[in-house]
């Protein structure tokens, strides 16, 4: 179970940074989602892999860590909430300068 | 009662923006709740460093006991702090409703207000998810600032402005879910209990989670080689919010002061010197991209933001050292060189608008008010590159004087970094002042401009307090040594949170 999630952790991450270094801003905006993405599922997972196991102490044998949940609902609407003022940015700029590239680009 | 005045700079400015919003209708609603709640916070931060002087004191939210609930911790570094916010903010907006730039676009009022509970909430919070969460609130408000009144240069820069720090966000969640897995806990007070006792096995961990977080500083501090978001982006800016964001690379020294101290002291075996080491050559490489870029700038605008730069360099040269006078002497440094760039850029805005740009290339016209516009250059310029008799200079020699107690064989390099540094820097300015008040096109008309006397009291107000803090040198550094004397040895800031005992 670590091991899947270390790799699906590994390659988000590894297209996350690939699509960052686009020379559009659309891939470079997918790039930062998938980023996002990864650092949520590895916050989820810091407070170790528990299998059906409740985030209340009293309630089972062993309960899971509830903070990292916290913490990860908190990334994530932050993470979302800035995706969407990105997009809104890179919109606007490719309709004042008919150009997306992430650059600056100029030619 | 009094107890709540630790959070009151972060839900005043809150609720201002709410009402704001609410009243979206009414300019003149906006304009006077900014200033009644710039008044209300410059008399908070008044109190708050009175209130600090005496001891930290502590706020927790919801009454939750750590390490469980957030909590604010009230000290000397974040009174200063919430000050220095409170005092610059106060000044900026007088100019900006002096000049009208909050009408040249929609919801200025309300960004400033969530940017300052974003300022005021980062130097507060001693919770490490607290303070990437202020971050966030800081950052998006910036980003609206940053845009304000519009146009492609402005997007553009914003874009990549916000592509850059979403890359540091997420970088800071990466440190933190690692610190967390490592440790079980957030609170800053705790783990600078808890990282002390880690098993061997975690060495490596906690080590790349300081330098992951470091990355995040040093992207929000413009540190050299992570600057190149900055002279771009603030020239882009509008200049008086320029002149706010003076304060956002002062985040990230104070970030790495207060982590630097508390939690990965340096007499956290598994680090030590390792933030140390690191920042001391950023610290350089600093001074020598801040140094070349003034010499090299072709507008004014990306020139004082090559002078930010170096002056950043300066400062964490100098808190390199992590000890109790080379603290002093930076934080001294940080808050002068906050209010030089703040008012270099609110002259940058009154030049470029009396003479159609800041090209140093180009020859313009005559300026109305062109004399005191020189005249007041001259002195920012003067108070920017550290010449005597302003605080630019006092600052340096305390730099100065705290460097040589390193060792002898570094010593040396800094010593020339700097003064090189403040030769090149002091000839790029002089060039700059040159191009633009006496190359003079005669034949372009001079446009008649408003002498607008509050922009320029604004301004005013800005150089005496740069006055001030060189007259009461004294008593400013004594009162700042003793804030590094408490940073060095934390423990009144770990005791008066009440955290449940350690077992070693």
């Amino acid at each position: 179970m670590e091991a899947l999630i270390a790799i699906i952790i590994g390659a988000l991450t590894a297209g996350g940074v690939y699509l960052m270094l686009q020379r559009r801003t659309f891939p470079v905006i997918l790039g930062l989602s998938l980023l996002s993405y990864a650092v949520n599922i590895f916050i989820f997972i810091s407070g170790r892999v528990a299998l059906n196991a409740p985030p209340i102490v009293g309630m089972g044998p062993a309960p899971t860590d509830p903070l990292p949940q916290a913490l990860v609902l908190t990334a994530i609407v932050i993470s979302f909430g800035m995706t969407a003022v990105i997009l809104m940015l890179a919109l606007g700029s490719f309709l004042h300068t008919g150009d997306d590239s992430a650059d600056g680009g100029g030619q | 009662m009094t107890a709540h005045f630790v959070i009151l700079p972060v839900i005043l400015p809150a609720v201002m923006a709410g009402l704001m919003v609410l009243f979206a209708r009414s300019p003149a609603f906006a304009r006077l709740g900014s200033g009644l709640a710039l008044a209300g916070l410059v008399a908070l931060a008044v109190y708050n460093l009175a209130q600090a002087s005496l001891g930290p004191s502590p706020y927790f939210l919801g009454n939750w006991p750590v390490p469980f609930g957030i909590v604010l911790v009230l000290d000397r570094l974040s009174a200063l702090m919430l000050a220095l916010v409170a005092g610059l903010a106060g000044v900026v907006m007088a100019y900006v409703l002096a000049t009208g730039w909050d009408r040249r676009g929609q919801y200025f009022h309300p960004l400033f207000m969530f940017q300052l509970m974003g300022l005021n909430g980062a130097f507060l919070t001693a919770d490490a998810f607290n303070l990437f969460v202020f971050f966030e609130v800081l950052l998006i408000a910036s980003y609206g600032l940053l845009v304000h009144s519009g146009g492609a240069e402005r997007m553009r820069a914003g874009l990549q402005f916000v592509a850059f720090n979403l890359l540091g966000s997420t970088v800071f969640l990466f440190a933190l879910a690692t610190i967390y897995a490592i440790s079980g806990t957030l609170n800053m007070a705790d783990l600078a209990q808890k990282l002390p006792l880690m098993p061997p096995e975690d060495a490596a961990l906690i080590r790349l989670s300081a330098v992951l977080l470091l990355v995040v500083f040093a992207i929000k501090g413009a540190l050299v080689p992570l600057q190149f978001w900055l002279p771009r982006s603030y020239a882009a800016a509008p200049a008086p919010v320029a002149a706010l964001f003076a304060v956002m690379t002062k985040v990230g020294a104070y970030a790495m002061i207060r982590f630097g101290t508390l939690v990965f002291a340096p007499t956290l075996a598994v680090t030590g010197t390792l933030w140390g080491d690191i920042l001391w050559a950023a610290g350089l490489m600093g001074i020598a991209v801040g140094a070349l870029g003034v010499l090299a700038a072709a507008r004014l605008a990306p020139l004082i933001g090559f002078a930010i730069i170096g002056s950043m360099g300066v400062v964490v040269l100098t808190l390199s050292q992590f000890t109790a006078p080379a603290l002093a002497a930076a934080l001294y440094y940080a808050v002068h060189s906050a209010l030089a760039a703040a008012t270099l850029f609110l002259l940058l805005d009154m030049i470029t608008a009396r003479r159609g740009g800041d090209d140093l290339a180009q020859a313009g016209p005559k300026m109305a008010q062109g004399g005191l516009l020189a005249g007041l250059f001259m002195v920012a310029a003067v108070a920017m590159v550290g010449l005597p008799p302003l605080s630019g200079f006092v600052g340096k020699v305390q730099v100065l004087q705290a460097l040589s107690a390193h060792a002898p064989v570094d010593a040396p390099v800094a010593w020339s970094v700097i003064l090189l540094g403040t030769l090149v820097t002091m000839i790029g300015f002089a060039r700059a002042g040159s191009a633009l008040f006496w190359r003079v096109d005669t034949a372009q008309a001079s446009a008649k401009h408003p002498a607008q006397p509050i922009a320029f009291a604004a301004i005013f107000a800005l150089i005496a307090a740069m006055v001030a803090l060189s007259l009461f040198a004294a008593p400013v550094a004594e009162w700042l040594a003793i804030t590094a004397d408490n940073l060095i040895a934390p423990q009144a800031y770990i005791d008066v949170q009440s955290l449940p005992a350690v077992a070693p």
